[in-house]
């Protein structure tokens, strides 16, 4: 802390440009959307040199506070301050020009143009008026890249990119604006681990050059492994300015979610019973029209969480995709057997069926791409909660007039037993925070009382309140006797919640261990490494098809 | 009797001259489109900007017994027509459909109603050729056979078209103008955050879109017909729109496409002494088109913005 305060004192002195220690001050901001006060009084300090960590839970407003300080959004009232000085910041230009550079939640990326296109662009060599100079544009960006150490191939179109190397771009991009404050705004939520890893190498080498960063992110563990100093929102308003070297995760939980949350997941040992999904060599081809599948088989019993870890791009997604009939099988062959209810011990070939075909046949999926194909954003919360339900005799008379007030009883009560925060169902998703976004699928699917759940990203982009909410639902529901798949980029949660782990690499399972596995052993498998002879514990043979019947 | 006329039609001078006409008047509407819809601004009133270009082309060359001047008015009147069009979409983020529409049909009645006001109901006569937009001379470049009526015997304004077509193609995509232009219609948030100035553009490429339409219709009236008719655009502005998602949103792209739909205009007024049907014949421009683009063109795409008004600071 010493050094850093001596480090970030001595740039002042060097860039000899104000006596205040802080590079951002930003004073009693408010900003009011329609309905919710985003930004209440809030108040941040960032001192020259140092990585700020700004952290809160859905909807804290941390990316409405950081929007005002790059122009982007007007605040009711409050004080801006940089290098000392009082700033008004009408837009983007005005940021830019004092030196503030933002990587977006929502990266601000043009794919059909290239790299350097979309590097330079606003502050293109010779001006508006001039013709695109292609070589020097090229240039300055290699010079760019060389300087900061991220390589780059400037003429590769931004849509043939990885999600990586558009953040880097992303990066490029503000520091080719000279940026010396740079925003960073949930930047790991879609980076794989070895991408993280790297980018927080970038950062803190950024740092050592004198430049403030502020990031913002849902995961404490990189709150303490990379930054100097935290601030906490809750609800639009401060409730704590921490040293990271002085604090720990329960406290900055703590202080998020305004009460003890549960960082560890707790779970009795599962008790498995029969084989609910059996999966039979499947393949399948991706949207580009790859081997995206090659061969995979495995199978869930019910009362057991089998997770499915793997770099992303594995065949993961078009696995789930495959599995909720969202995608069609090359070969292969998925059945389902229930093993409760009406129809116990009835067997379903689910591999031709269709989304609808499968949650008739108790098959529940919560999908990655929430936002997408999870839910009608523009919709009510209500409508949503029936979504693919809208035709069961319970919401609809004869399959086809709705029963308004059944459903509108039905939206109240889930939204009561998730916890979903907010004022009314009848608003539509899109006014939720994303974390209570994940919650109105949840709700759905779990209360469809399905015999296969199929959790996709489950948590991606919610914060730890959800996310413990999220994970306790989920071992209630294996607790239940449910079959649960899980597939998840993030090896953390993996771990703590699966009974087994179904590694898989270019489109095969290459293995399944128990989650005693260390994550060095997993993370060998995952990038197509052989497990050491000692190595990690495989995970029990499930037994023969025609037992699990009984 | 067909296969003769036909090919003595397909090998005139003349026919070619005209194709040639059609496709530049067509072109400059299409321009106009191609550089509004590339900044994100959905134009489909290029008719309604093309005839009021008509109307007050002839009414102030009328009036002030100058050309230029009648043909400076019609370009000033389409661009204040595109203004009205930005103002509603980007400034009040309407429905640029609807705006499209509603400045379609107010042109036309408004033109009627000026033209018979104006007339008494008897019409404009036709203009003196001192006030027509004449054809501009090369000479004995003129001279050449077949050539020199085709591509040097044509009326001022394509000369200026073609001007523009290589131009507005070079800014598009050789200068950094072009490159925000098509930044701002793709991704205007990623504009806005790359410190370029998003409304002030799109307005600028509207404006330039109604400029264009309104040169069009100055053409149209004082350059071919020498008068003014009721609805005498007759769709053109339609047809351009349609060159511009044909042409791929690119200027020598829609160039393309209007030449080859005014290749079937040309062909389906002289192919009338074959003795086949003339409503037949009408259509053939249109088929023609749309076989020869499903054929050489494929999928287009537009602008990933197109139609989208820009909302600073809104959560996607
Ligand atoms: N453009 C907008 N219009 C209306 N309401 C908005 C807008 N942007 C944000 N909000 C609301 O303001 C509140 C704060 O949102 P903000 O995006 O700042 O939260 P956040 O802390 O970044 O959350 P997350 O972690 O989910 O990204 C939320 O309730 C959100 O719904
Ligand atoms: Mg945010």
């Amino acid at each position: 802390m010493q050094e850093q305060e001596k480090a970030s004192l001595a740039q002042v002195e060097e860039t000899g440009s104000a006596l205040s220690p802080y590079a951002v001050e930003m004073r009693e901001i408010c900003k009011a959307w329609p309905g919710v006060v985003a930004n209440d009084h809030v108040n941040l300090r960032v001192r020259r040199g140092e990585i700020h960590a700004l952290v809160g839970e859905n909807g804290a407003g941390k990316t409405t506070l950081m929007n005002i300080l790059y122009g982007l959004v007007r605040p009711d009232s409050g004080e801006i301050y940089v290098n000392g000085e009082r700033v008004h910041i009408s837009g983007p230009r005005d940021a830019i020009r004092l030196h503030i550079g933002m990587v977006h939640q929502h990266f601000m990326l043009i794919p059909p143009l290239t790299v350097a296109e979309n590097i330079v662009l606003g502050q293109e060599p010779g001006g508006s008026l001039a013709i695109y100079d292609r070589r020097q544009a090229r240039e300055l960006v290699l010079q760019l890249s060389a300087r900061y150490g991220l390589p780059i191939d400037p003429d590769a179109r931004i849509e043939k990119l990885s999600v990586g190397l558009q953040q880097r771009v992303e990066i490029l991009k503000a520091l080719y604006r000279a940026a010396d404050i740079l925003i960073l705004d949930e930047p790991t939520g879609v980076l794989t681990p070895q991408e993280t890893y790297e980018l927080f190498d970038v950062l803190r080498t950024l740092a050592r050059q004198g430049k403030t960063i502020i990031f913002i992110t849902h995961k404490l563990r990189e709150v303490l492994e990379l930054t100097d100093r935290v601030t906490v929102l809750r609800r639009g308003r401060n409730v704590g300015e921490l040293v990271t070297r002085e604090t720990n995760q329960a406290e900055i939980a703590r202080l998020m979610v305004g009460r003890e949350v549960l960082l560890r997941v707790e779970k009795g040992p599962a008790r498995p019973g029969p084989v609910v999904l059996r999966v039979e060599n499947l393949h399948a081809r991706s949207d580009r029209g790859l081997e995206a599948l090659q061969g995979v088989s495995f199978e869930v019993r019910a009362g057991e969480i089998l997770g499915i870890a793997g770099v992303e791009g594995n065949g993961q997604s078009e696995l789930v995709e495959v599995l909720s009939g969202m995608r069609r099988a090359t070969a292969g062959r998925i059945t389902i057997t229930h093993v409760s209810g009406e129809q116990r011990g009835k067997t379903y070939d689910i591999t031709q069926m269709n989304a609808r075909e499968e949650r008739l046949v108790g098959v529940a999926h919560i999908p990655e791409d929430r936002r997408g194909s999870g839910l009608v954003l523009s919709d009510t919360i209500e409508n949503n909660t029936i979504l693919g339900r809208e035709r069961w005799p319970r919401f609809a008379r004869a399959r086809f007039i709705l029963r308004l007030r059944e459903i509108a009883q039905w939206a109240r009560r889930l939204v009561r037993e998730f916890d979903v925060r907010t004022p009314s169902t009848r608003l539509p998703v899109r006014a939720l925070s994303g974390g209570n976004q994940q919650k109105v699928i949840i709700a759905r699917e779990f209360a469809s009382d399905p015999q296969l759940l199929i959790a996709a990203q489950p948590t991606r982009g919610v914060d730890i309140g959800a996310i413990e909410f999220i994970h306790r639902r989920l071992i209630e529901q294996r607790d239940a006797g449910k079959a649960v798949l899980l597939v998840s980029a993030e090896l953390d949660e993996i771990r703590s919640l699966s009974d087994r782990i179904a590694v898989m690499y270019e489109g095969r399972i290459v293995d399944i261990v128990t989650p005693e596995a260390s994550e060095e052993e997993l993370g060998l498998l995952m990038t197509g490494g052989r497990p050491a002879p000692s190595g990690p514990p495989r995970a029990e043979q499930a037994p023969a098809p025609d037992e699990s019947m009984s | 009797m067909f296969w003769p006329i036909f090919l003595r039609v397909i090998t005139s001078g003349d026919l070619w001259q005209a194709s040639l006409q059609f496709a530049a008047l067509l072109l400059l509407p299409a321009l106009g489109g191609v550089i509004s819809e590339r900044s994100g601004v959905v134009n489909i009133a290029m008719e309604g900007m093309m005839l009021i270009g008509c109307y007050v082309s002839v009414a102030v060359t009328l009036a002030s017994h100058n050309v230029l001047v009648g043909v400076l008015a019609a370009i000033m009147a389409g661009g204040l027509l595109a203004l009205v069009h930005g103002v509603v979409s980007i400034h009040f983020k309407a429905d640029q459909i609807i705006s499209g529409i509603a400045i379609n049909v107010a042109a036309l009645g408004l033109t009627n109603y000026l033209n018979i006001v104006q007339t008494g109901g008897q019409g404009i006569p036709s203009l003196a050729s001192s006030l027509r937009l004449p054809i501009l001379s090369w000479g004995p470049l003129g001279q050449l056979p077949f050539i020199g009526q085709v591509l040097f015997q044509q009326n001022i304004v394509f000369y200026l078209t073609l001007i523009i077509l290589l131009g507005m193609q070079f800014l598009l995509f050789r200068t950094n103008l072009g490159l925000r232009i098509r930044a701002v219609g793709e991704h205007p948030q990623a504009a806005d955050t790359a410190g370029i100035p998003v409304r002030l553009l799109r307005y600028a490429c509207v404006v330039s879109s109604g400029l264009l339409s309104g040169l069009a219709g100055a053409f149209l009236a004082l350059g071919v017909a020498g008068t003014f008719n009721p609805n005498m655009t007759a769709g053109r502005g339609f047809i351009a729109l349609a060159a511009v998602v044909f042409g791929k949103y690119t200027p020598l792209g829609a160039a393309g496409a209007c030449l080859i739909f005014g290749l079937g205009l040309a062909l389906s007024v002289r192919l009338q002494d074959t003795g086949i049907d003339s409503n037949l014949l009408a259509t053939l421009p249109y088929i023609l088109t749309i076989v020869a683009l499903i054929g050489l063109v494929g999928r287009t795409v537009a602008p990933a913005a197109d139609g989208v008004p820009y909302e600073p600071g809104s959560a996607e």
